[in-house]
């Protein structure tokens, strides 16, 4: 039962793995990437709470379907439970965190110090966006930040990592390890200039990006030919984001209130004629989970189920993107189990043991 | 300026709802900023190949005045320069004056009036009519700059990754910083031996 997965050290879940040659990171997903397999990533719904056990029930929900996981840094300008913060804590469990950054809450003083303490605790995988403005989220009091865009983000922790110092110059001992990534969205104007932006992205040290939610194939298909015209997709790993909308009505609630999301009238008509519109929004992502993984140059997904984490696992399973393959998923460790048996065994049995007792049955 | 425009905006919301005296933080927080027309600014992203044109003139005109503005010091001119410019590019462009000018590869259009002063390019946000996220009646910075960048003769200077802005230099002379750099590498080009005269 204890044989080890793929991508586990073998001193222990927490650490980070060995180095491979031409690999940037030490974490589960750029190997995923690397050796050219579908990979899936999802998003923790942070928790409004102090409580740790939050965020592991969160994440167990998605076990041994997924590569990795985002911790999100405020999405939506909402104030949650912080990325490093949920980093930490999934980073102790062996989970592959992608840590994300955004700009609007730190300025490049506390962001380089995120990154060193988030790739200290394990963290292999960072996002760099530049974040929602203040106006979107619970707290439109806040003041703005944006010292840094995503784009100049990129380049200081592709500086950090790569030349080990700071955006000042003053040398770092230990540079970060860490896979980059960085987000785009194909679905919003100016159309002509997205694909172009993307090699802004790679030039400033994008190594995989995700996308905006894609409920248009047709306008993905159309940036994805862009990209590879330009030759982007040979430098950087495509995960199309993907997710299931709840019903109709919230899909047109996301279209008029979500900034930068685009749901074309077909998919609402669709949703609408449904008898069950939750179920049909399942399947409507699995469709188009099944069309965006045949476009060339798409590395894998991000499915991102706001409030429906539970049907991650069946989104995945269902599209059968996998193909038999199962990521890395926390197992409990034998001494683990026996302690946690005895335990079990001591607390909720009606037994008075007496040492005496347990002598006589260990013979 | 003042076009008629009956249309009650958001930004007009806003200033209204929002007491007079209250303290409003102009360089800051660009996102309480209340303007009322974007006509000026979209005229010169619309003519921005003759404004390219013309800043390269003047740009060349600045730097052979170069003997004068060190005869009287650079740092003494900066007052004077910098209340020119700040009105000039203030009407032509909405500038911010952040003090390093990106303007000829953005397209004409300031990219410091993004309310998150992306200085790369769009953030995901924008709306479907090219609109901003966070200012929804103001064109998206960047869509208008694609545009005025593509009617440009340097078109892809757009592509550069820009540094982050050095906050150091806000409210200083972009246009003299620029003289000064291009004299100094000048200078460095015509004698490598000795070393650039500040």
């Amino acid at each position: 039962m204890t044989a080890r997965q793929r991508d586990e050290n073998p001193a222990g879940i927490h650490l980070p793995l060995d180095p491979l040659p031409g690999h940037s990171s030490r974490g589960r997903l750029e190997r995923v990437l690397r050796r050219g397999e579908f990979a899936v990533t999802t998003e923790l719904n942070p928790p409004d709470s102090a409580d740790p056990e939050d965020v592991y029930n969160r994440a167990k929900i998605f076990d041994g379907w997924v590569d990795a996981i985002n911790a999100v840094d405020a999405s939506g300008a909402n104030c949650h439970m912080s990325s490093v913060g949920i980093c930490a804590l999934l980073t102790r469990m062996g989970y592959a965190p992608i840590m994300q950054i955004a700009c609007r809450d730190k300025n490049r003083i506390a962001i380089q110090g995120d990154v060193l303490g988030g790739a200290a605790m394990g963290v292999a995988n960072m996002l760099c966006l530049t974040g929602d403005g203040v106006q979107a989220g619970d707290q439109p009091g806040a003041k703005p930040v944006f010292d840094l865009d995503s784009m100049s983000l990129l380049e200081t922790v592709r500086i950090m990592r790569d030349n080990g110092k700071f955006l000042s110059g003053r040398k770092l001992t230990t540079p970060p390890q860490v896979f980059l990534g960085a987000a785009v969205n194909p679905f919003a104007p100016p159309f002509d200039f997205r694909p172009i932006h993307l090699g802004k992205k790679i030039a400033a040290g994008a190594q995989f990006v995700q996308t905006q939610y894609c409920f248009d194939v047709p306008m993905f298909r159309t940036f994805m030919q862009k990209a590879r015209d330009l030759g982007h997709t040979e430098k950087v790993f495509v995960l199309c984001g993907v997710g299931p909308l709840a019903s109709a009505k919230t899909a047109k609630w996301i279209r008029s209130n979500v900034p930068g999301i685009h749901i074309p009238d077909a998919i609402i008509k669709r949703l609408e004629g449904a008898q069950d519109q939750k179920k049909e929004g399942k399947q409507l992502c699995i469709d188009i989970i099944n069309e965006v993984k045949e476009i060339p140059g798409i590395s894998g997904i991000h499915v991102m189920a706001y409030r429906q984490e539970e049907y991650v696992a069946e989104i995945v399973d269902e599209s059968g993107v996998l193909k038999g393959r199962q990521p890395w998923k926390r197992e409990i460790r034998r001494d683990d189990q026996m302690v946690a048996d005895r335990l079990d065994h001591i607390l909720h049995d009606e037994i008075t043991e007496t040492q005496v007792d347990m002598v006589k049955t260990a013979h | 300026m003042s076009e008629t425009n009956p249309a009650v905006t958001q930004a007009t919301l806003v200033k209204k709802a929002a007491p007079k005296s209250d303290y409003k933080p102009a360089d800051v927080s660009p996102q309480r900023r209340v303007q009322r027309s974007f006509a000026v600014r979209l005229w010169s992203i619309r003519h921005s190949r003759l404004l390219e044109w013309f800043y390269s003139r003047f740009a060349d005109m600045f730097l052979l005045l170069h003997p004068l503005w060190r005869g009287i010091g650079y740092g003494r001119v900066e007052a004077p320069i910098k209340f020119v410019e700040k009105r000039v590019k203030g009407f032509m462009f909405d500038c911010r004056m952040c003090g390093q000018c990106i303007l000829s590869s953005t397209g004409m259009s300031c990219p410091m009036n993004c309310p998150k002063q992306l200085r790369n390019g769009p953030c995901g946000g924008v709306r479907a009519n090219g609109n901003c996220e966070v200012e929804p009646d103001m064109p998206c910075v960047w869509v208008k700059a694609w545009e005025g960048s593509q009617n440009m003769v340097n078109s892809d200077k757009i592509l550069a990754v820009q540094k982050p802005v050095d906050q150091s230099l806000r409210e200083t002379s972009a246009w003299l910083r620029v003289t000064a750099q291009a004299a100094a590498a000048r200078e460095a080009a015509a004698a490598p031996k000795t070393g650039a005269a500040a």
